[in-house]
């Protein structure tokens, strides 16, 4: 089955098996590493991407939910709540393994997108689906307080 | 783990010869590269350093990266001792090879037991130091002058209105000789070591570039998953694969010593295959024993002698039947179950197979053992091991019996030529076994109204990690340390002290996880004196210090230091330990809210002492993320065996981890220290698990004797 989606802002086709999760088509056919695989049943978020704008779990999406739709990955994610949310995460040097940074990035770059000043608890909500195994957690809060500062200017 | 260094030279070294296709360099922040650039331009001083014109400075990292910052810690070693500006620097892994790359700890390459900037320190200092000295060298002949004439500072070195940068100078360094034992700099001239140096793998690591072996595609690569027994000890019996080989995609279905692999164009195709796969398993060999069951035995192994396959007798002073006889005795008996370590990244893997040479790409944290394994599986010489970023391992990646190299080599023998990837999903890793062990003690102690340690007897039941696999030299014939240490040595002084191990058996594979046999020891030891301290009317704090001699000043430090920083308020409860493992000295305080009938964890203050603080903030971050693992361990994880031996969890919804909402604020504060660094990967997790128990039960009066606290309900 032909799909027809974008990624990043670039059109893209696949012929897939249409219950293929969209995690494995981003990985194995178009080769973006970016985006993790963790768990396969949305339990720790490593494969969080925005779909037409909103974080979703990508190891539970069927590519055949994709057809149409707008997908924007780590590799490509932009504007000023993810430059802010990247910045912050590098100036104290949140990550330790790495692996579910991405997922991390991209959940809470949504957080910032829908809530300017997002309060401990805002953040609780919006980041509890990500599971960091090497639990920099006081990092991912600090780091998000520091972006939302940032945009504030 | 901990494998000592007098216990060096075990297994022997499998040279490997590596060339590597150079990267991208990136400008101004120091970095790292994926793989090794092998520029034929460059200057290679000594095994661990490449200068090149560029001006950048590669440091080969002969210890995997997973999170604990080898490739910052050891980087920084060679910056301060070369004079280097910071931004120049860049790692990249070593290759695989035990003659220049071994850890000196171990005898051969690998990491672990929270030993890589232990070891590293002189060595990696000596080669900056030698690398600096050929510099001046270099420098003094082109600038026509002595070379005590010469300064560097951040990568350039000067005399008068000269100066050249390590890169102009690098093909003239290159002639120069070698210092064999250069001079290093006197700690008081530090720049870097003990500066919050950023590290060089954050960037990359924020923009999805970072590349972990899941991560690697070659042309034409299969990708493979594996059924393994349900049942521990079990085999194949037989199988079905018709339904398996009509999935589109798949390729081949093939058994192999490990289970039956399914190969295919991609993990989707692989995953369904799987699915469609029928095993037919022989359990004869099985364990069959539930979990309950075995904390059953266990228990009573712990309480007493010839209740297991073999007793240890470990320690023994004093009159301890004698002294609990005339004691006021209190007895506990604390039971923990296996864990998963469960990395966020999955064991995973990729071998290109070609004629007469094979190629890994593997999260390897024993490389010298896993190549050896791969070469034994395909009866080949010519291995070439890539050590690969890993998300992750908690000790999961450190395998005695190298079981992943062992089983990505027989898929690939399968495959024939060609590349394939093998991976293991969530429940492959939840339900694979290599648990940290089942493990029971038993405590007897007795306490004067003086605050005087009359008696302490204590018996452990567990199996052993280190038996029954290619470390078990290491043991020289006598017992594995890694199940009781931390309970040896007993900080805490009394006349009258028995120390027994019962070693259990069970096909049941376990490993080390994050802090050892601390994971248990340090919660039972810190527990019971708590325990003991209060049933004598004894501050957690003071009486401690008192219980503590003279010979463990950096204990009572650390413990000072905690309780200082400690704001405690009337609100909440408060407990305390304080643990030394790996030579890492820590002492944390949890204040603890009952919400419900369940502890929520709402501060925490940490003390640690870690000798010379090479990076404070990555010394902070691991103080901040072990106690979050361990946490998250004592709080909520377990693996269980139903009856019948089949497991019960399978994924994180049935093993649940500490997210977001759940995590404490941490305070850490680092002892001053002259002392040479010692490890911090692992010495975070051991304190927290009994210093919430301790709150919980000074707060409610229950003691928290069997984990986890808050078990998943059995539906």
């Amino acid at each position: 089955m032909t799909i027809n989606f974008t990624v990043n802002g670039e059109d893209r086709s696949v012929d897939v098996d249409p219950d293929t999760p969209l995690l494995w088509v981003l990985r194995d056919e178009l080769k973006m590493t970016g985006t993790k695989f963790g768990c396969g049943i949305a339990q720790c978020g490593a494969c969080t991407v925005h779909l037409n704008g909103m974080p979703r779990r990508s190891c539970v999406t069927p590519i055949s939910m994709v057809d149409g739709s707008d997908v924007t990955t780590i590799e490509g994610v932009s504007g000023p709540e993810a430059e802010a949310v990247q910045a912050a995460w590098t100036a104290i040097d949140v990550p330790q393994c790495g692996y579910c940074q991405s997922g991390q990035i991209m959940s809470a770059t949504a957080l910032l997108q829908m809530v300017t000043n997002p309060t401990d608890e805002d953040i609780d909500n919006a980041m509890a689906g990500n599971i960091c195994r090497c639990a920099t957690y006081v990092r991912i809060r600090q780091a998000i307080h520091d972006a939302a500062k940032t945009l504030e200017g | 783990m901990n494998i000592q260094t007098s216990r060096r030279g075990f297994l022997t070294g499998l040279i490997v010869a590596v060339a590597l296709p150079r990267l991208a360099r990136a400008e101004g922040r120091a970095g790292y590269f994926n793989e090794l650039p092998a520029g034929d331009s460059e200057w290679a001083p000594n095994a661990f350093i490449r200068v090149a014109p560029d001006n950048t400075v590669t440091v080969l990292i002969k210890h995997i990266e997973f999170g604990q910052g080898p490739y910052t810690g050891l980087t920084t070693l060679v910056a301060e001792e070369m004079d280097a500006d910071w931004g120049q620097m860049r790692a990249a892994a070593a290759p695989a090879d035990a003659e220049k790359y071994a850890n000196l700890a171990f005898g051969m390459q690998g990491t672990g037991g929270s030993t890589a900037m232990a070891n590293s320190f002189m060595q990696m200092r000596k080669a900056g130091a030698a690398a600096r000295a050929m510099l001046v060298a270099a420098a003094a002949q082109k600038f026509g002058v002595s070379p005590d004439q010469i300064t560097i500072e951040k990568g350039v070195l000067r005399a008068g209105d000269q100066s050249a940068s390590f890169g102009e100078l690098a093909e003239a360094a290159a002639s120069q000789t070698a210092p064999e034992d250069p001079p290093v700099k006197d700690p008081a001239d530090f720049r870097l070591i003990g500066t919050d140096l950023p590290k060089v793998d954050t960037k990359a690591k924020t923009d999805g570039q970072a590349q972990f072996s899941l991560d690697v595609y070659r042309d034409g690569m299969l990708t493979a998953v594996v059924a393994h027994p349900p049942k521990f000890g079990a085999t194949v019996a037989g199988f079905d694969d018709s339904a398996a080989t009509q999935v589109a995609g798949v390729r081949k279905v093939v058994q192999i010593p490990q289970g039956v692999a399914v190969l295919a164009d991609n993990t989707f195709a692989a995953l369904k295959g799987r699915a469609a796969l029928k095993v037919d398993w022989d359990d004869s060999a099985a364990e069959t024993r539930s979990s309950e069951q075995m904390v059953q035995e266990w228990t009573a192994a712990a309480q007493a002698t010839g209740n297991s396959a073999k007793d240890w007798e470990i320690e023994a002073s004093g009159d301890v039947d004698q002294a609990l006889a005339d004691g006021d005795v209190l007895e506990a008996t604390y039971v923990f179950p296996y864990l998963a370590h469960t990395p966020m990244e999955p064991l995973d893997g990729v071998l290109e197979l070609r004629e007469g040479e094979a190629e890994v790409w593997m999260g390897s944290q024993m490389q010298t053992g896993d190549a050896a394994a791969v070469s034994q599986v395909l009866g080949m010489d010519n291995v070439r091991l890539h050590t690969m970023l890993a998300g992750g391992s908690f000790g999961r990646r450190a395998q005695p019996d190298s079981h992943f190299a062992a089983e990505l080599a027989a898929v690939a023998k399968a495959n024939g030529p060609g590349a394939v990837k093998l991976m293991w999903t969530r429940e492959d890793d939840v339900k694979g076994g290599y648990y940290r062990p089942l493990t029971v003690h038993n405590l007897k102690g007795a306490i004067g109204a003086d605050g005087k340690l009359t008696a302490w007897d204590h018996g452990i039941a567990a199996q052993s990690v280190v038996a029954g696999t290619p470390f078990e030299p290491m043991l020289q014939g006598g017992p594995d340390f890694t199940a009781f240490e931390g309970a040896s040595e007993l900080r805490y002084a009394t006349p009258n002290h028995r120390l027994r191990w019962s070693q259990m058996d069970s096909p049941v594979s376990t490993l080390w996880w994050r802090s050892v046999g601390h994971s248990h020891t340090g919660f039972a030891v810190e527990c019971f004196i708590d325990e003991l301290l209060e049933k004598a009317g004894q501050d957690p704090i003071e009486g401690r210090l008192a219980l503590l001699g003279d010979d463990h000043l950096r204990e009572k430090a650390v413990l000072q230091r905690a309780a200082e920083m400690a704001q405690m308020s009337g609100d909440y409860g408060y407990g305390v330990a304080v643990v030394k493992s790996f030579d890492t000295y820590v002492a944390q305080i949890a204040e603890v809210e009952d919400r419900g009938g369940v502890p929520h964890v709402r501060r925490v203050w940490c003390a640690v002492d870690c000798g010379i603080a090479v990076n404070p903030n990555v010394i902070r971050a691991q103080m901040e993320g072990g106690i979050g693992y361990g946490l998250s361990a004592v709080l909520y994880s377990e693996i269980t065996l139903e009856e019948g031996g089949l497991i019960r969890q399978a994924n994180w919804d049935g093993y649940p981890i500490m997210r977001i909402p759940q995590m404490p604020a941490v305070e850490v504060a680092i002892i001053p220290s002259a002392e040479p660094p010692t490890g911090v990967g692992e010495p975070g997790t051991p304190p927290i698990g009994p210093a919430v128990a301790n709150a919980w039960r000074r707060m409610t009066g229950t003691a928290l004797r069997r984990l986890p606290i808050i078990p998943v309900p059995v539906a």
